[in-house]
This record gives structure tokens, C-alpha cells and sequence, in this order.
């Protein structure tokens, strides 16, 4: 794109717009909303919709303003009745392929092809289903379940998968009405490199792509007597669950969140950003040995599963260079079923963890068969045998199927008066918020890391460098006279180019932070749907905001977690800290064979 | 190889010319039909009789539905031509034509056609597709000669846009604008393609081409990178033509072991090297932007227009793609010069242009004709009208992206816009002609079905609209036709022709929307009404 302007007329108005605009953002720039379907900007613009069709004087055809630019002189029609009529024969098409059972679709609310087939005037469907056969559902991951005969082939999760993530799990595959979008030799999601991210469903404009749905088995566990059920919180949620129910994104509702969460009937709401503090203090730690020690550096952040399954797949030689610290969800499982258990003489097999995660990937970590560390904390000392093993954390939902879970119950959450949560595993500093912001971790970790070594108080808290939705962002922290040069990566294609620099010797940096999802947890694949760049920006300020306000912003100030060391944990980096804390990786072949 | 080792080559070969010898047809068509066995029997009978016959292969002289068909010459006798000379025939012909030097009557077979104008097809049939010598003879690689040492790269871009040519692909773009377009675009690479990936059902001009004449075709390409300054280019060609391939690949061994392929060709400046590339079956590689996402080893997906090919084309590189016929047309225009071609064919469209003409007409194979000639003279003239004395009914030009021209419209010079005003398309040149028994439903049906198989599946208008209107038209041909069903073919239509994103899903509903024009009682007949239902 240059600085020229160039003129054109849309729908008979005047508009100057810069040299290689497309039309799309000319009419828009018109204050002319050309509907589209499969368009993504930046990420998708496949043109195979078909649906933002525009009249351009003296073309052959319509012409897709996604992908046309504007010219000079050119004059557009966006409302003529042969556009109108192209586009609502195109998703007419489309629906007839469509199932029609809208009405106990997870995207009911927020389905992209039924709004705009109202808005269109599409008030009849002619035509019979044309696709391929009736397609199997893929229920072969432990995060997604794909159904493909609700695919419309806009084409935009395999873009965002391809391009954004860089992890190629699914394509399109066949031709014609048999084509459908699948995974190598149809393996299934579960068996291929698919992480787990979630991104394709963010932008599914259908119900092609949800998350395995866990409300049940929480239900369940909430209805039965016997059963503790503690809930765990990650920070991000509390950036975004408020606009499930109508509340413009960045509303930070933690205390209604917490009111709610309460009337669900959990016997006690707590916060994995209680177990963030206390992954700072060993990863923090950690992170000190290895450079006191001539340790694998550059180190880099493990609170990701999207990413670590990446690593596996993809980086198998960096695996030393991950922390082995576990993620917070997990190390929450740990703690919860060990140390609260035994502080409050519970049968850890009576107590059941629920993680309420912005985040797909997070229901797959959780089925990691090693994430069971309290089971084997237990298993002498109860005289357990393998076969009475125990997971960590039990359900993990996502903020989407908490909000569902909060509507099933009729919890007017708006309306609701804010309430704290409860101790000890519910207190928490600012630190631990911003792990929902992509640089969070890494700040956090620097505001702990900084005072540990230099003895001295860190005077400005914030990191700005290391904040925004940037793909990669640097920075460079003096350590007592050690000067460490740090960086961050949100969306695992911008991680790829840190990742193999190191792999090529090359990589200036001491510790680096990766996050899956474009923006970090705010914009993970279990958070409400639109999560866009504007939302992310907007939960972003939330959470900064919510950082700003909470009277300790520094992980190792956390009295709770200081009062873990003392009656648990001994000190970060101990025997029992790395049997309930942390975890090891092994390199994963690209499908199962 | 220079351009005086050129000529020295030419002379050598044409004096070494025989002045008796016997061809024989061996493209696909020939051999389909036996050529080979009879090439053999030929072989073993001469040298029975011990006669010294100059034996050789060649491709198709035109007439597919005479083969295996042989051409023989005998010092003091006129050419002949034998139509369907399968082996058990060859003792007879060999004891009459060479023995006794009596033409075989009942055999022969006259294909002197003063209707027709071989430009394209000027060596099919006469040289041996095997021999660099046989093209050379015939001034092969005489125009590059001339090219490469009297012309700039401009001047053979004016000279081909003076000529008139258009793309002989289907869309008729001006050949030389789409050139001087490639050539304008800065670029360190630069490409030329040769599309030979045809596939509308029933035309196979290019394969005879590509079968027959290689050389040319090459030469033509060479032409082209010269002008638009690539040093590299691309055969294109569906690997259902394994002859094509195999021919065009000895073709370019040939080249490269005569220098004509390499660097600084004829000690010229103009370096340049060929490659092949197979298709692998999917109709759609034919469309441009698909067919360069082939060979780049990615998925044959088309994607939107702007940016061109020749701006940004294979491997982002400005890229001319032309078709087979029109690069087999370089030669001539060159050597001969525009204002030669120019004076051939109509207003607009210039030259000659290559049919293969099949469906229910007597005398099927390719017919070269000047533009501007008429249908009736292609369907009656030269192939003779209907077979078994039926009325033709029409035709059917321009592949699955065409239409049907009815019997009345006959009079019309074949021209790029006078077909298109038709509602057809002058296409890549398949004409399929049709008599009184057939149903233009059926036709449609299995133009449509073509489509639908064929449509990559990216865009939602073609991969469902096809399919939704081959289910309408199944529909109606089966007698549950409803009365609605016409306005829902015309608004698919709309839709396809208007919202697809390549030529393949706008031309599909083409072959509905001409038959609809010309044949809609047929349609309506097989429409049962409310009333004539009975119900």
C-alpha cells in the first residue's frame, strides 16, 4: 500500500481511499457495510463465499470486494438488485447444504450464516442438500469436535491454522460437492499435530467447529453430596465472560464472576491465579538456577499447552529448553488434591477440580496421563492401586461453557453484587492477572526474578515493551550489572521465527515467553465469540486496568503463597515442589501412526 | 546451431527427400484404430518384396474417423490417400500401389479440401514427429532464426499485435497485448507456460498438435520467451496425452542436442530452457491462476484475478500463459509476416482456427478453416452433414463453458463474437454436433455433470449451484419436472455466471441457459403441468 490516493464512486458518492485499498474497506470507509462471509482480514481472503459481491461499472462480472482493490474512477454499486439477488441465491445455496437445526446448535446465538442469511432476506430455502455423503462427526480430540456437515468451506479455520499458527492440522481435501475440510488420511484432529488451540472455532462462522462439552460431568459433580467441588478461575476469564451476557468486551466483572460461580453450587471459588503466583515463584526460580548454573537457555514459558504439544511436534530438539514448570491450571490440580486436602483432612479422591480456562487446549493438558502427580502423592499413604488413579483437575470448561452453565441456572449475572474469593488458593497478585495478556508471564516473571537477584525493589512495575498485541516484542532487563535480553511471541507462527532461531544457534535471548493464541489467554479459543483484534484489544485493557488496582503486584509477595512455602513446599525448586510442580516432554510424531 | 548451420540442415534434409514413400497416421487416433499393427505389417510386407519404400510415421492428417489411414507415394503417380488400412489389408495395397501401380479404389480417399487452410496444422501428417530433420526441412526453427537476429523483442510483439492473433485457449485475448503486458512487468524471471491441458469432452485440437507437430510448438514458445524476456518455460500437458508428452519431450532432447535449446541460442543473446510438466486430472488446471498453483506442486485451486498472470504469476514471477494452438501459430506469422496472417479470416478474428469436429456427423476429425467460414460449411462441406441421412439438429461449440447453436444460425461466420452473440462461445474448439434424435436436455446434462464433477469445490456458487441444477435438469428429464424449476436454473444461473471466481463455475450454467434460448419447448415437454398431470 502507498500514500497515493486514488478516487471512486461507491453507490454514487465520492470517496478517496489510499492505493490499494480493497473495495470491501472502501465501502466501509463509504459507510457502506458490504456483508461478508468468509472473509478474515489479513488471514482469509480465499474470495470463496461468494457473498460480498459488488456491481463494479464495466466488469464482466460482480466482483468480490475482498479482494478486489480499488481503481481510479471506478464506480460501485453495492445495493443493485442483481448484487442482492447474487448474494441471496449464494447463501440460499449455501443453506440447502446446511443442516437446519439451529435450535440445538452451540452457535445458536452467534452463528455467522444464520444472521446473515436474515439479513439478506433469505426467506425460503428451494433447494435440496447437495454435499457429499453425511459426513461422520470428529470426535477424536480431547478439545474439538468437528462437524463437517455443518461446514459452509468459508475456508477460514484452515487459513488460521495455516497461516496464523503455522500448525497445517486440517485442509481441505476432495473437490466438488465431496469437498471437505479434514485432516491428513482423515486421521482425525486427536491423531494429528492439531494443539488444541481453538482458533479454527473462534472463527467459524458455524457450529462446524465446537468444544467437547464437559457442562455434564460438572453437573454431575455439583449435584453429588460426596463431592468437594472447588473451581479454579484463569485470569482471562474475568476479561471477557461479562460479554456472554451482553457486556461490552473489557468489562471486568471478577467479583459477579465469583458471585456466580458461588450460586453454580461450587463449595469453593478459587483462582488459578493463585497458582500463577506460585508457577513465578518456581519458574522465576528456575529460571535463576539456569543462569547461575550455565543451564539450557534461552529458557522459555510453559503455561501453554497449545504450545507445548507445538514443541513436541515440531521442536523436539528444544525440548530442554522449556521450563519444566507445570502450567497454573495444573499446578492448581496439584495443590488442590495434596495441600488443601490434607490441610482440611479431605479424601483427595472426594475432591473434584473444576478449571474454567479460555482455552480449548487446556481440556487436553488436563487428559495428559501424567498429570496426576496428586494421585501418586496419595497412592502410599491411601494404599492406592494404579487402577484407583486420579486426574489433577477433573473437568476443565471453557468461558463460553461456564457462561452456559451460568444461563442454565438462571444466574442473572449482571444483576449480581460482587463478591471475593475464597482462601487460601483464591488470593492472588497483579502479576498473576496479566498472565492472561500475551507479555504477562514474562512481566511477571521479571517483577519477581528482578527483586530475587538484585535484593533491591523494582520502581517501575510495568514493562511496556513487552505489552500489546505485537507478534513478537523484546526487551532487555539489567539483572545485577547481567544484561538479559527477553522476548515474547503470541500465535505460534510468530513463535516459530524465536524458536528457530534458537534452533540455528543464533537467538540473542536469555527467556522468552510463548503464547498459543494471538494476543495470549485473552484471546484464547475458549473465550466468547467474536474474539476479534478489536475485543482482544479491549480485554487487554481489562486486564492491565485489573493489574493497576489489586493492592500486591508482585508474585513472591503473595502472603499465601509464602505461607504454601512454609507449610508444604519447603522452598521453590524442592523435592515436593518438582513432584507436584513440574513435569517433563517427550517429542511427538506429526500424526499417530 | 547458427542460423547458417540451420539452413545447411534444411537443404540437406529436403535433398534427401524420397521422391516414393508411404505415411502413415500414428497420433492417437491412428494408433487407436490399429496404425501401429498396420506400420508393422507394412514394415515386414516391403521387405518381403523387397522394395525400398521410405516408411515413416506422422500425425494426424485430419480425417480420425478414416483411420488407420496411409498416405502413399510413388514416383510418376499422384498422392493417395487409404482410409481405414488396418494390416490384413496391406498385402492387397502394397501387390496394387507399388506392384501392379493401381490405386486401390475402394480404399482411397480423397482429403483435398479447398475449404480448409492448414496454418496450425501445416506439418500434421507430413512430418515424422520424431525428427527435428523432418521439421527443419520444412523450415523449422527458420522464424526464430529470423527472429532472434532481425528483431527486437518489441518488434516481434508490434508484429504479432499487428497480426491479429488471438488466444486460441477459448477467451481470445490479444496474444501480443498479453505479451507486451509480461514484458512490461520489471522482474529478474520471467516465465513462459504452454497450457496444454485441455480437456472440454471432445476436443483434442491441442493433442494433435502437440502429437503431430511438437517442434512448432516449442518454436513458438522460444518466440514468446524471446519477446517477453523469460529464459524458462513450462509445458503444461494433462497426462491423459502420453504420446503428446513423450513427443514433446524427445522434441525438446532433440533441441538440446542440437543447441537450439541453452544458452545463447543461434549466438544470440536469448538464452532459454523447457520443462514438463503433467497434469494430474483436474479440468480446472486449464484455468490459468490453477494451473500455475499445479506446477508450483500446490493444490490446482484458481484464485481471484487481479493480479494477473503476467504480473504476478508462477512462483510470483511474471508468467505469459498461451495456448497450444496459438503458439503453433507463431511460426508462420513471423516467418511470413502480420500483414500475411492479418489477410486471413474476418473483422475481429484473424487467422484460421482448428476444430475437432465430432458428435453425429460423417467425417469426424479436425478441420482447420480460415475464420469467417461458416457452420454449414464445416458441418456439411467438410464433414459431410449427418451420418445415416438425419437432419442436424446443431451444434455444440466452446466445451461445458459453451453452448448449442441451432440449425438456422448455420449461416454464421465462425468469429470470437459472432459465436458469443450466439450464446456459445468460439471456445478451444470442440463442435459436437447433434441430429433430430437427440435431446438437448440430455445434452445439457452431460455438460453440466462435467462441471460439477470438475469444480474444484472452493467457490460456493459453482460447487453448489452446479450441483443443485444437475439435480433440477435430472429432475426434469426423469418427468418430475416442475414449472418453477426453469426460473430456479435461471437464478442459479445468475449466481454461477455472475458470483463464481473462475471461468470454469461462470461458464458452467452456459450449455442450460443456450439450450433454455434455443430449445425451451423441449424442456417444457418434459415439465408436467398441474393440469396434464392428472391430479
Amino acid at each position: 500500500m502507498t500514500d497515493e490516493l486514488i478516487t471512486l464512486k461507491i453507490d454514487g458518492k465520492e470517496v478517496q481511499v489510499a492505493e490499494g485499498t480493497t473495495l470491501l474497506k472502501a465501502c466501509k470507509q463509504a459507510g457502506v457495510d458490504v456483508p461478508s462471509l468468509c472473509y478474515l482480514d489479513g488471514i482469509n481472503e480465499e474470495a470463496s463465499c461468494s457473498v460480498c459481491m459488488v456491481e463494479v461499472k464495466n466488469a464482466r462480472t460482480l466482483v468480490r470486494s475482498c479482494v478486489t482493490k480499488a481503481t481510479n474512477g471506478a464506480e460501485v454499486s453495492t445495493n443493485t438488485e442483481r448484487v442482492r439477488r447474487a448474494r441471496r441465491i449464494n447463501v440460499e445455496l449455501l443453506l440447502a447444504n446446511h443442516p437446519q437445526d439451529c435450535f440445538v446448535c452451540d452457535r445458536n446465538e452467534t452463528c455467522e450464516l444464520r444472521r446473515l442469511a436474515h439479513n439478506l432476506g433469505v426467506r425460503q430455502v428451494r433447494f435440496p442438500k447437495t454435499s457429499g455423503p453425511r459426513w461422520e462427526l470428529d470426535t477424536s480430540s480431547p478439545s474439538l469436535v468437528r462437524d463437517p456437515n455443518k461446514c459452509v468451506l468459508c475456508r477460514r479455520c484452515i487459513s488460521v491454522c495455516n497461516r496464523v499458527q503455522t500448525v497445517n492440522a486440517i485442509d481441505a481435501t476432495q473437490r466438488g460437492r465431496r469437498t471437505v475440510v479434514s485432516t491428513f488420511m482423515d486421521m482425525g484432529l486427536g491423531s494429528v499435530s492439531c494443539v488444541n488451540c481453538g482458533q479454527c472455532l473462534l472463527v467459524c462462522p458455524t457450529g462446524a467447529i465446537v468444544e467437547t462439552n464437559a457442562t455434564a460431568g460438572v453437573w454431575q459433580a455439583l449435584s453429588d453430596p460426596e463431592k468437594t467441588v472447588l473451581v479454579e478461575v484463569a485470569p482471562a476469564v474475568r476479561a471477557s465472560i461479562g460479554e456472554e451476557f451482553g457486556l461490552p468486551p473489557g468489562t471486568r466483572v471478577t467479583g459477579k464472576m465469583v458471585a456466580a460461580l458461588r450460586k453454580l453450587g461450587f463449595n469453593k471459588v478459587f483462582d488459578t491465579q493463585f497458582t500463577a503466583d506460585l508457577t513465578i515463584m518456581e519458574e522465576g526460580h528456575e529460571l535463576i538456577e539456569r543462569l547461575t548454573h550455565k543451564g539450557v537457555l534461552p529458557m522459555i514459558t510453559s503455561c501453554s499447552p497449545g504450545w507445548i504439544k507445538f514443541a513436541e511436534h515440531f521442536y523436539p530438539r528444544l525440548m530442554k529448553n522449556i521450563s519444566s514448570c507445570k502450567s497454573p491450571q495444573q499446578m492448581f490440580g496439584a495443590v488442590a488434591k495434596t495441600y488443601y486436602a490434607q490441610k482440611l483432612g479431605l479424601d483427595p479422591r472426594r475432591v473434584t477440580v473444576v478449571s474454567i480456562m479460555p482455552c480449548t487446549a487446556k481440556k487436553y493438558e488436563a487428559k495428559r496421563p501424567e498429570m496426576v502427580a496428586a494421585f501418586h502423592f496419595w497412592k502410599d499413604k491411601l494404599h492406592l492401586k494404579e487402577s484407583d488413579v486420579f486426574p489433577d483437575v477433573d473437568y476443565v470448561l471453557t468461558t463460553r461453557e461456564a457462561a452456559r452453565m451460568m444461563k442454565e441456572a438462571g444466574i442473572k449475572f449482571v444483576d449480581l453484587p460482587e463478591e471475593t474469593f475464597d482462601s487460601p488458593l483464591g488470593m492472588s497478585t497483579g502479576a498473576a492477572v496479566i498472565f492472561g495478556a500475551t507479555g504477562g508471564v514474562m512481566e511477571a516473571a521479571l517483577r519477581t526474578a528482578y527483586e530475587v537477584v538484585t535484593k533491591k525493589k523494582l520502581e517501575r512495575l510495568d514493562f511496556g515493551d513487552l505489552r500489546g498485541l505485537k507478534g513478537i516484542k523484546t526487551t532487555e532487563v539489567d539483572l545485577n550489572g547481567t544484561k538479559i535480553k527477553v522476548a515474547v511471541a503470541n500465535s505460534l507462527g510468530a513463535a516459530r521465527k524465536l524458536l528457530d532461531e534458537i534452533e540455528e544457534g543464533k537467538s540473542p535471548y536469555t527467556f522468552i515467553e510463548i503464547m498459543t493464541c494471538p494476543g495470549g489467554c485473552l484471546g484464547g479459543g475458549g473465550q466468547p465469540i467474536p474474539t476479534d483484534t478489536e475485543v482482544r484489544e479491549k480485554r487487554k485493557m481489562a486486564i492491565y486496568e485489573e493489574d493497576r488496582n489489586m493492592p500486591i503486584r508482585k508474585s513472591h509477595e503473595n502472603p499465601h503463597v509464602q505461607q504454601l512455602y512454609k507449610e508444604f513446599f519447603g522452598e521453590p525448586l524442592s523435592d515436593k515442589a518438582h513432584h507436584l510442580l513440574h513435569t517433563a516432554y517427550a517429542a511427538r510424531p506429526l500424526y499417530r501412526r | 546451431m547458427n542460423r547458417d548451420e540451420l539452413k545447411k540442415m534444411r537443404d540437406e534434409a529436403s535433398a534427401r527427400e524420397k521422391k516414393t514413400w508411404i505415411r502413415v497416421g500414428m497420433a492417437t487416433c491412428g494408433v487407436a484404430a490399429g496404425a501401429q499393427e498396420t506400420f508393422f505389417a507394412l514394415r515386414e510386407e516391403l521387405k518381403k518384396q523387397k522394395l525400398a519404400v521410405e516408411l515413416k510415421k506422422c500425425g494426424c492428417v485430419g480425417r480420425c474417423s478414416a483411420e488407420p489411414l496411409v498416405e502413399v507415394a510413388v514416383e510418376g503417380m499422384p498422392t493417395v490417400f487409404y482410409r481405414h488400412l488396418t494390416k490384413d489389408k496391406v498385402p492387397q495395397l502394397v501387390e496394387s500401389h507399388f506392384l501392379k501401380k493401381t490405386v486401390l479404389r475402394d480404399q482411397a480417399v480423397p482429403l483435398e479440401d479447398p475449404k480448409q487452410l492448414r496454418i496450425v496444422l501445416r506439418n500434421c501428417g507430413v512430418v515424422d514427429p520424431d525428427s527435428i530433420r523432418d521439421y527443419i526441412a520444412r523450415d523449422g526453427y527458420a522464424a526464430l532464426a529470423k527472429v532472434l537476429a532481425e528483431m527486437t523483442p518489441e518488434q516481434v510483439i508490434e508484429e504479432v499485435k499487428k497480426s491479429g492473433l488471438r488466444g486460441r485457449g477459448g477467451a481470445g485475448f490479444p496474444t501480443g497485448l498479453k505479451w507486451d503486458l509480461t514484458r512490461k512487468v520489471p522482474s529478474d524471471q520471467k516465465y513462459v507456460i504452454c497450457n496444454g491441458d485441455e480437456g472440454d469432452p471432445g476436443a483434442y485440437m491441442d493433442r494433435g498438435v502437440l502429437e503431430g507437430d511438437p517442434h512448432s510448438v516449442i518454436e513458438g514458445m522460444m518466440i514468446a520467451g524471446y519477446a517477453i524476456g523469460a529464459d524458462k518455460g513450462f509445458f503444461y500437458i494433462r497426462a491423459e496425452y502420453p504420446l503428446a508428452v513423450e513427443r514433446i519431450e524427445k522434441a525438446i532432447k532433440q533441441c538440446h542436442a542440437n543447441k537450439l535449446l541453452g544458452q545463447n541460442i543461434m549466438g544470440s543473446a536469448f538464452s532459454f530452457d523447457l520443462e514438463v510438466r503433467l497434469g494430474a486430472g483436474a479440468f480446472v488446471c486449464g484455468e490459468e491462476t490453477a494451473l500455475i498453483a499445479s506446477i508450483e506442486g500446490r493444490r490446482g485451486y484458481p484464485h481471484p484475478r487481479p493480479p494477473y498472470p503476467s504480473v504476478k504469476g508462477l512462483w510470483d514471477k511474471p508468467t505469459c500463459i498461451n495456448n497450444v494452438e496459438t503458439l503453433a501459430n507463431l511460426p508462420p506469422i513471423l516467418a511470413k509476416g502480420a500483414a500475411w496472417f492479418s489477410g486471413i479470416g474476418m473483422d475481429k478474428s484473424k487467422g484460421t482456427k482448428v476444430f475437432a469436429v465430432t458428435g453425429k456427423v460423417k467425417n469426424s476429425g479436425l478441420v482447420e478453416v480460415p475464420m469467417g467460414t461458416t457452420l454449414r460449411d464445416i458441418v456439411y462441406a467438410i464433414c459431410g452433414g449427418a451420418a445415416g441421412g438425419k437432419k442436424v439438429k446443431a451444434v455444440q461449440t466452446g466445451g461445458p463453458s459453451g453452448g448449442v447453436i441451432p440449425e438456422q444460425y448455420f449461416d454464421t461466420p465462425v468469429g470470437y463474437e459472432n459465436l458469443q452473440s450466439l450464446g456459445s462461445i468460439m471456445g478451444s474448439g470442440g463442435m459436437i454436433v447433434m441430429d433430430e434424435d437427440d435431446s438437448m436436455v440430455d445434452i445439457t446434462k452431460f455438460y453440466l455433470g462435467f462441471c460439477v464433477d470438475e469444480s474444484c469445490g472452493k467457490c460456493a456458487p459453482c460447487r453448489v449451484g452446479g450441483t443443485q441444477m444437475l439435480r433440477i435438469l435430472n429432475r426434469i428429464s426423469a418427468g418430475d419436472g416442475e414449472p418453477a424449476d426453469l426460473e430456479k436454473l435461471r437464478d442459479i444461473s445468475l449466481a454461477m455466471q455472475k458470483a463464481s471466481l473462475c471461468g470454469l463455475g461462470q461458464t458452467a450454467p452456459n450449455p442450460v441457459l443456450s439450450t433454455l434460448r434455443y430449445f425451451e419447448p423441449e424442456y417444457r415437454a418434459l415439465i408436467k403441468t398441474p393440469a396434464s398431470s392428472g391430479k
